[in-house]
């Protein structure tokens, strides 16, 4: 660690502003400070800092999507030996979800972690540690069989579009993985939805007879309520779907350690679900069609709603930042994601729209809840200057 | 039983190096500073030249604006140096104390006897006055305002920060002596406010004319402007004064002694100090007098901090103490790279965050350096502020009001009621290293700017 110390420090100088390398200014010092904790000390105000900052903050959120993550290697694995009729064990399945998924997550990170490098660099800023999450986000989200390609145009449209474009991150107004998933949504919408994306499938794969490889969604949006998975395997995560977005006991694992580490806000999870409940039971109560008789708390487990209320409900940077916002906004991302699925045939998945939706009025929101603040100092001063 | 105020909000940094209980007698420093940057705002002009005479109480230099407002040598001596900085600013007037002090004779007084005006002149006169504050803005207050009340806060929750009850220990009768001066001053109250977890000393509990209010929790619970928040919160166009406990003595001696006796009892803590403890010494004093050969041997150099740690100045070891400052602290300098830092798992790192396992032993204290802990991002996290400040301001959304310089915005959304110390945890917790308290003053100086 001291020779490596020692090389970085010999080397630093040709990385300041007008030396040979100076150009890559911004990409040495992204090295040096994933090495190492910068050396820089306060002077002005607090002179102690919380041990606290981003890239800390951003670890966090990937271990809280691990779990997510290995489960939906397994998953791909498992849903790919039923298509095939196969029984395979836990690291068969895992192996082979493993080689599935790893591509999609390099191309991700390859991809995200070049523009935004290039645009550091160009800005003269340091490197954001944004992109670590959004850049697992990305894959867990998408459908296994989704093209390589395409994952490399989804991500460059969402860093770039997304993000880059309103100034970095901390900047964008929408959840930059959302609108990847979105773009390829739109963009190629029969390889995002229907039947035959959600399970790894190659040439020459034999499916058995009658296997459908529908997600729940699918179905009930379908009406075929029969062909529903029960709730402990919905629970479980034994069903098609997103990589990570299957299993709700591995999605509350992550809600667990986020919540434990304050970097999720639980407000927004909790008023998540209290909006979707509401929006659910609504439904039951005034049901016309079988879609709407759904048990209103089988919604939560059924496709990205508990991966979007932990994940990406909760973005800091694009969901409300006031607290009592953060309750508004949660409840109507629960409620608008449970509208759209059962209300509007094109969309089987509402949590995608309702949160992209909800993130282009949290400003909205936090607007008129600061604005109370505001008034309430105003009506104090009145008070005071008439009597 | 009077109603506590509970705060909830706020943040104890357990810091190793608080002062034990003893005071002890600080040798006389050869040299004594007054430092017109510790009073924001100020444009100062000389009244002495190097190699002029003075007496304790006689002006050093005065207020270019106001020139009303002087700021009076605590000892008696020869002016030796003007040190200036950047564009000759004056940074200190240093003076060599005579061995033995000689004042400058004012008329004491009884306050409760004076008017308001001789009150005033008094305190202007030995330049005392500085000490008076108002807010908004925590600039030095001026003579010709009257202010809705006079609010004390008469315990420091600020890590490692001076116990206000020892450090007013045996002035009783000064003390009062300072409330009646103040009381000449308001029409309204004089508001202490106390610590509701402790009894409070003779010296608080026993003074006359004041209305007390009981606070407890966290720190900033002891912030005076937390207090006022929550005792009668300042709106567009109030103004209220603020003085320390400590400064109230010196203010009471005024009147008692007719001098300026600018004598007050410091802590010095903080885990590079061998014995941390507490010292009766003159304000303005140079530091190296308490702190030579009480500092732990290490590699690191210290960081020697005339105030605490969240707001304080940084001094040379040859710097001087602050004006309004009762405790000197000296910590580590954190000028090191640390392997993997942010990912380690952090068994001795101290997080108002729950991400390190130091959150899982309670009740440890720890060492903490100057260092940065990271680099400076944008805002991404959100909340964080919010969980350290215990009023009902938008602290995020003032200081980008602040960053807009919006002067409507920061004025909607409270930036009467704070300053500098208020903000100072926000600062600490931050995630993205934003220097808030930085921008908050400037916020300040251009609300003063735009309305004056």
């Amino acid at each position: 660690m001291k020779a490596l110390r020692r090389h970085l420090d010999k080397i630093k100088p040709h990385f300041q502003k007008g030396a040979k390398f100076g150009m890559f200014h911004s990409t040495f010092d992204a090295f040096e400070t994933f090495l190492f904790v910068p050396d820089k000390v306060t002077s002005k105000g607090s002179h102690i800092r919380d041990f606290i900052e981003l890239k800390r903050t951003m670890t966090v959120v990937i271990l809280a999507l691990m779990p997510a993550m290995l489960f939906g290697m397994w998953n791909v694995g498992y849903q790919h030996s039923l298509m095939i009729g196969e029984l395979w064990t836990l690291w068969q399945n895992f192996w082979f979800g493993f080689l599935k998924v790893l591509p999609i997550i390099i191309v991700s990170y390859g991809v995200g972690l070049s523009i935004e490098f290039a645009f550091a660099q160009s800005r003269g800023h340091d490197v954001n540690e944004g992109f670590l999450v959004t850049g697992l986000l990305i894959p867990l989200i998408m459908p296994v069989n989704v093209p390589l390609w395409m994952v490399a145009i989804a991500t460059a449209f969402s860093v770039i579009i997304g993000k880059e474009v309103f100034g970095g991150t901390g900047m964008n107004v929408f959840n930059p993985a959302l609108l990847a998933r979105a773009f390829l949504f739109f963009a190629y919408p029969s390889h995002m939805s229907g039947d035959k994306v959600w399970i790894a499938i190659s040439e020459g794969d034999k499916v058995i007879d009658g296997f459908s490889g529908a997600t729940p969604l699918a179905n009930a949006a379908a009406h075929q309520m029969d062909k529903i998975p029960s709730i402990y395997d919905m629970f479980m995560g034994f069903i098609p779907g997103s990589i990570g977005e299957t299993s709700t006991l591995a999605i509350l694992i992550g809600a667990a350690i986020l919540i434990f580490t304050g970097i999720g806000n639980w407000k927004i999870m909790l008023s998540t679900v209290i909006g979707g409940l509401t929006a659910g039971y609504l439904f039951n109560i005034f049901a016309v069609n079988p879609y709407m008789e759904v048990p209103a708390w089988h919604h939560l487990l059924m496709g990205g709603f508990a991966f979007g209320a932990v994940f990406m409900a909760t973005d800091p940077v694009t969901a409300a930042q006031t607290d009592k916002g953060k309750w508004i906004y949660g409840f109507l991302v629960g409620f608008m994601a449970l509208l759209v699925r059962v209300l509007n045939p094109a969309y089987p998945e509402g949590m995608m729209l309702s949160i992209l939706l909800m993130n282009a009025f949290a400003p909205l929101i936090d607007y008129y809840v600061v604005d109370a603040n505001i008034r309430k100092r105003l009506k104090r001063a009145k008070k005071v200057a008439k009597s | 039983m009077p109603k506590v105020i509970k705060i909830k909000k706020g943040l104890n940094i357990p810091l190793k190096g608080l002062a034990e209980k003893v005071l002890m007698r600080a040798d006389m420093a050869e040299t004594y500073a007054v430092k017109p940057a510790d009073f924001p705002g100020l444009t100062p002009k000389l009244n002495v030249q190097v190699g002029d005479k003075v007496k304790a109480g006689n002006p050093l230099f005065h207020d270019k604006y106001r020139p009303e407002i002087t700021f009076n040598s605590p000892v008696s001596g020869e002016v030796i140096e003007v040190r200036r900085g950047d564009r000759r600013v004056i940074e200190e007037v240093v003076v060599k104390a005579d061995e033995s002090i000689s004042y400058e004779q004012f008329e004491a007084s009884n306050p409760t006897q004076q008017n308001r005006d001789q009150v005033i002149d008094l305190l202007l006169k030995s330049g005392a006055w500085p000490y008076i504050r108002q807010r908004p803005y925590g600039i030095i207050a001026n003579p010709a305002d009257k202010p809705k009340a006079i609010f004390i806060s008469c315990f420091d929750t600020a890590p490692l920060a001076a116990d206000m009850d020892f450090i007013v220990n045996g002035e009783q009768e000064s003390f009062q002596a300072g409330i009646d001066a103040l009381k000449r001053l308001t029409d309204g109250e004089i508001h202490l406010g106390l610590n509701a977890d402790f009894p409070a000393s003779t010296v608080f509990g026993k003074v006359k004319g004041v209305q007390t209010h009981l606070f407890t929790g966290p720190h900033p619970a002891g912030n005076v402007g937390v207090q006022i928040h929550h005792i009668d919160p300042i709106n567009k166009g109030e103004i209220v004064w603020v003085v320390n406990p400590s400064d109230v003595i010196i203010i009471g001696r005024l009147f008692l002694k007719g001098i300026y006796d600018a004598s007050k009892v410091i802590a010095l803590a903080g885990s590079d100090v061998i014995k941390p403890r507490y010292y009766r010494l003159i304000s303005g004093t140079r530091i190296d007098s308490i702190i030579k050969d009480n500092l732990v041997k290490t590699e690191n150099e210290h960081r020697i901090i005339s105030g605490n740690v969240l707001t304080g100045t940084m001094v040379e070891k040859i710097g001087f103490l602050g004006f309004y400052d009762n405790m000197v602290t000296v910590i580590p300098e954190g000028k090191h790279h640390e392997f993997f830092g942010w990912m380690a798992p952090g068994l001795n790192k101290f997080s108002a965050s729950r991400t390190f396992l130091a959150k899982l032993i309670p009740g440890r204290k720890y060492n903490l350096d100057t260092n940065i802990n990271g680099g400076k991002r944008a805002y991404v996290l959100t909340g964080q502020y919010e969980k350290v400040l215990p009023m009902d301001i938008y602290p995020v959304h003032l200081i980008k009001a602040i960053l807009a310089n919006d002067i409507d915005k920061m004025e909607q959304l409270g930036i009467y009621e704070v300053v500098e110390e208020d903000f100072a945890l926000c600062e600490y917790v931050c995630t993205s290293k934003i220097e808030v308290q930085e921008i908050l003053r400037n916020g300040i100086e251009s609300m003063i700017k735009e309305l004056s």
